[in-house]
């Protein structure tokens, strides 16, 4: 929304919903989607140089008007992650990078003292570092204390459509930070992305419940809506949840009908 | 006449001849140098575009050429 923007690193975004670009079954439906989401900054992988490869995905970002995040998706060491950190800043002369640093190919769980080691290489670099972490408050704080721009915890494994499986502690993270926290992954369908943002959470990242639904641009603009839908519920303050039923109804002026 | 040297080149064996540059390596694989959206790295270390055109190869050398795709988390 234009009068409630994000902010990352000094930058403005109207959408709060970052979308990915992986998982899309062709360029044309990428296309699609990421104009229907709205989004206004999206991911991308670096990968070697396929000569045969058809079309870029750099050109379709670009027809879109998206500014580009590189990752690091990938990468299971601190050493690797900071190559291709700075492999992506030359690629796509940005400075933002969005840090992964995996711990096993199973869960495609972050490995935090490889994350943590990364991030604080790239931020002395001058890196504006997104870093993809658990659902973990101490590591999510310790990212921001190393000058992290944002953090970006888990909802459930990447992929996974699972949700947020752990809304306890995204509260504590979200409540003890003080810059943007974006949920990373996880994200399955529209309500899951509510849940985010009522939570508290800044910003929604999301690629595969996207790319990979029957409709991408149709769950592009579901995802989106359910984004403000979220948001605007959080500003909106809530009722506070109770066991027991409290009327709307008034009590008073009640006939007598038996 | 140098002898061609060889170049692990994105994983692969590759021959280029003794006075190749990083630029050579980048225009063989279709890319025009002057532009961007590609990065090179040679034994794990950055390249800068500016330099790839005076940045000449060794035999031996691991040479990494990456450019971005679809990736999301």
């Amino acid at each position: 929304m234009a009068d409630d923007p994000l902010r990352i690193a000094g930058v403005e975004l109207t959408s709060r919903l970052i979308m990915g670009t992986g998982g899309a079954p062709s360029h044309e439906a990428l296309h699609e989607a990421l104009v229907a989401s709205g989004t206004q900054l999206t991911t991308v992988a670096l990968r070697r140089l396929d000569p045969t490869a058809g079309g870029s995905v750099l050109d379709v970002i670009r027809d879109a008007g998206i500014r580009v995040l590189p990752n690091t998706a990938g990468c299971y060491t601190a050493t690797e992650a900071v190559t291709l950190a700075r492999m992506a800043r030359e690629a796509l002369e940005t400075d933002w990078i969005k840090l992964e640093v995996i711990g096993d190919d199973r869960t495609l769980f972050p490995d935090p003292v490889e994350l943590l080691d990364a991030a604080e290489t790239l931020v002395d670099d001058g890196f504006v570092v997104l870093p993809y972490c658990g659902d973990d408050p101490i590591i999510a704080r310790r990212l921001e204390q190393i000058g992290c721009a944002a953090v970006m915890p888990l909802g459930s494994p990447i992929g996974s459509g699972a949700g947020i499986r752990n809304p306890y502690n995204l509260r504590i993270i979200v409540e003890q930070a003080s810059v943007p926290i974006i949920l990373d992954a996880g994200i399955g369908t529209a309500s899951h992305a509510a849940l985010a943002m009522e939570l508290g959470c800044d910003a929604v990242l999301c690629a595969s419940a996207i790319t990979r639904a029957q409709s991408p641009a149709r769950m592009a603009r579901a995802i989106a809506g359910a984004v403000e839908a979220g948001r605007l519920a959080r500003l909106a303050g809530p009722i506070p949840e109770r066991l027991y039923a409290d009327a709307s109804s008034p009590d008073y002026g009640r006939p007598d009908l038996t | 006449m140098t002898a061609p040297m060889t170049i692990v080149l994105n994983g692969e064996p590759a021959d280029l001849a003794p006075d190749a540059t990083v630029a050579d390596v980048v225009t063989s694989l279709g890319h025009d140098p002057s532009l961007p959206g590609v990065a090179v790295a040679i034994d794990g270390v950055v390249v800068r575009r500016a330099d790839w055109p005076r940045t000449p190869l060794a035999d031996g050398v691991v040479v990494e050429v990456l450019t971005a795709v679809q990736g999301g988390c």
